[in-house]
């Protein structure tokens, strides 16, 4: 079954086409990259996916399920999850704290008000084994608008895993990182099982060509491009848009 | 969370100092400390709402004011018992405040600060109007304490009433410590800082805000209701926009998203309007200076404020 597949999918604002008539369909653990320059129409699509904005026209499938109409938090239920292109975390909260909140969200305490978190174990044992495995354990205690952009960066990816999805949505998770940081970014990614299937958005091409099966190429809206990191270098449509946008493959 | 365990046993020495402090002070005294309780009650329950879950309300009022109009109205007019009145006075603030958000949960910001606004004032403007049932600007007067059975101490005196509150303030503050550190409570701190990751984690963010209002305006009854016996009598100014804006001063001056940051802003509140209004009638201005200076000085409330330099000695001392 399908993780995800998109059909003849368009959402207008106003008299702008954000997207048009986009149609895609992702294989159980493939890496699917989404390249394009600003305004290609890649974060609504995200957006649509993922249920924060209804589509003007088209289907979504989830694992088989049409979702086109359900609510975001029902499509996280199905085993969905994403981060955010601008950092989106629990500011005022600790490492910890924004961990547990990601963690239970899906288990059945997330609802429970009359026990304290505290006796939740497994709970509160699974965001330490979160941190850890993602080397932030030393940050635990710290309040997360303290922390370093890098660092926010990459809470935001492990947040986005705590809830065990099967399908992951990565809005640009390298912008504004340092090489270093665009590295270790690269490497949580391309270090995810396979049982996870990924979708990012990404400006920085290296790091697309790099974490990528396949790559699908969009402009004003449209899918004008699909394949290989090998077909997509030779594709010379793509040299021009690059061209206009200011940057290369 | 070693931030709750610090909280934990400022509250328990709190009730310890009070309890001491209720039983051996003049019986005026004692009733002040009754008022703090009440008023910290009342406080907790609106930061439930404010500290916690990112919904600053200015109409709170309202759910303190209807339990205490709903179980004064069944004691009198229907001669309800204390459980039964007192249960319906809560069920009444629940319930409006189940059917209000609906509508309220719409909104959000300093729209859902008006919304609020505008529920108790219709609540407020009913209270006066309809006369036959609440008195209008008369009030229920002669609310009468009630008998808690003949094994139980009296609470028609202030000290044996003073105790009765203090043992519904523990009860109430132990409940609202569970309800903030449960799974759902820090669901409602995630609500506050970032309300769209919640639900792309897969948080129904409603159903949490709708649940977070039931039990605050439950708690704020109670607080109503013990209100209301303590003067025994009940007026529209309960209902009144002014204790709405005390109370979320209250929440502001204490340390707003701490439990006991209000409890401590109730007292702060309760005492100095005693204090100054023995020596001047422009009582009101002097506490708008003391505000505008912890806002200045203190933003985030006293509590967190006094924490901080107890922090700070603590490291000078230590290194």
């Amino acid at each position: 079954m399908k993780p995800l597949e998109i059909r003849d999918l368009s959402r207008n604002f106003g008299g702008v086409r954000a997207i048009a008539d986009v149609s895609l369909s992702l294989e159980a653990g493939e890496r699917r990259a989404i390249i394009g320059t600003n305004g290609a129409g890649k974060t609504t699509l995200f957006n649509v996916v993922n249920g924060q904005i209804a589509p003007s026209s088209g289907e979504i499938f989830l694992f088989g399920v049409n979702v086109t109409r359900t609510p975001l938090h029902r499509r996280a239920a199905l085993g969905l999850a994403r981060t955010f292109q601008i950092t989106s975390l629990f500011r005022n909260l600790s490492v910890i704290e924004n961990m547990i909140i990601a963690v239970q969200a899906l288990t059945p305490a997330h609802f429970v008000f009359w026990r304290r978190l505290a006796q939740y174990r497994e709970v509160l044992g699974r965001a330490e084994t979160l941190l850890e495995k993602w080397r932030l354990t030393e940050f635990r205690h710290e309040i997360v608008r303290n922390l370093s952009y890098g660092t926010q960066r990459q809470l935001e990816i492990v947040m986005a895993l705590a809830g065990e999805p099967k399908l992951l949505l990565l809005d640009e998770p390298m912008a504004g990182l340092s090489a270093a940081e665009t590295h270790l970014a690269t490497d949580i990614i391309l270090n995810l099982e396979r049982g996870i299937t990924v979708l990012l958005i990404e400006h920085d091409l290296a790091a697309a060509f790099k974490i990528a099966d396949k790559i699908t190429a969009m402009d004003q809206g449209r899918i004008v491009a699909e394949g290989t990191p090998e077909d997509i270098r030779q594709e010379s449509s793509l040299q021009k848009i690059y061209a206009r946008g200011g940057m290369r493959p | 969370m070693g931030e709750s365990r610090w909280g934990l046993w400022s509250a328990i020495a709190f009730v310890l100092v009070a309890a001491a402090i209720g039983g051996i002070v003049p019986s005026y005294d004692t009733g002040l400390l009754t008022q703090v309780l009440i008023y910290g009650i009342f406080a907790m329950s609106l930061d439930v709402l404010h500290g916690y879950t990112g919904m600053p309300s200015l109409g709170h009022a309202a759910y303190f004011g209807l339990a205490a109009y709903v179980t004064a109205i069944c004691s009198m007019k229907f001669g309800w018992g204390f459980a039964a009145a007192g249960a319906a006075g809560i069920a009444a603030s629940a319930l409006a405040a189940a059917l209000f958000h609906l509508l309220a949960l719409r909104t959000t910001h300093s729209y859902y600060l008006m919304i609020t606004l505008a529920f108790s004032q219709v609540l407020w403007s009913l209270a006066v109007s309809w006369t036959d049932v609440t008195g209008g600007d008369n009030g229920i007067p002669g609310v009468m304490r009630p008998s808690l059975g003949s094994w139980l101490p009296s609470v028609s005196s202030t000290i044996g009433y003073f105790y009765f509150v203090l043992v519904i303030f523990v009860v109430s503050a132990a409940m609202l410590y569970i309800f903030v550190t449960s799974p759902f409570g820090y669901a409602l701190r995630g609500i506050r800082d970032n309300e769209m990751r919640m639900r792309a984690l897969g948080y129904h963010v409603w159903a949490y805000k709708y649940f977070a209002t039931i039990v605050s305006a439950a708690f704020a009854g109670v607080a109503g209701e013990l209100f209301m016996y303590f003067n025994n009598f009940v007026s529209p100014s309960a209902l009144s926009v002014t204790v709405s804006a005390q109370v979320l001063m209250m929440i502001l001056v204490g340390a707003a998203g701490t439990l006991f940051g209000p409890v401590l802003g109730a007292g702060v509140f309760v005492v100095l309007q005693y204090v100054l209004s023995t020596y001047t009638d422009r009582w009101l201005f002097v506490i708008g200076v003391i505000y505008v200076l912890l806002a200045l000085y203190a933003p985030q409330g006293a509590l967190i404020y006094l924490r901080d330099q107890v922090k700070a000695r603590q490291r000078r001392s230590a290194g």
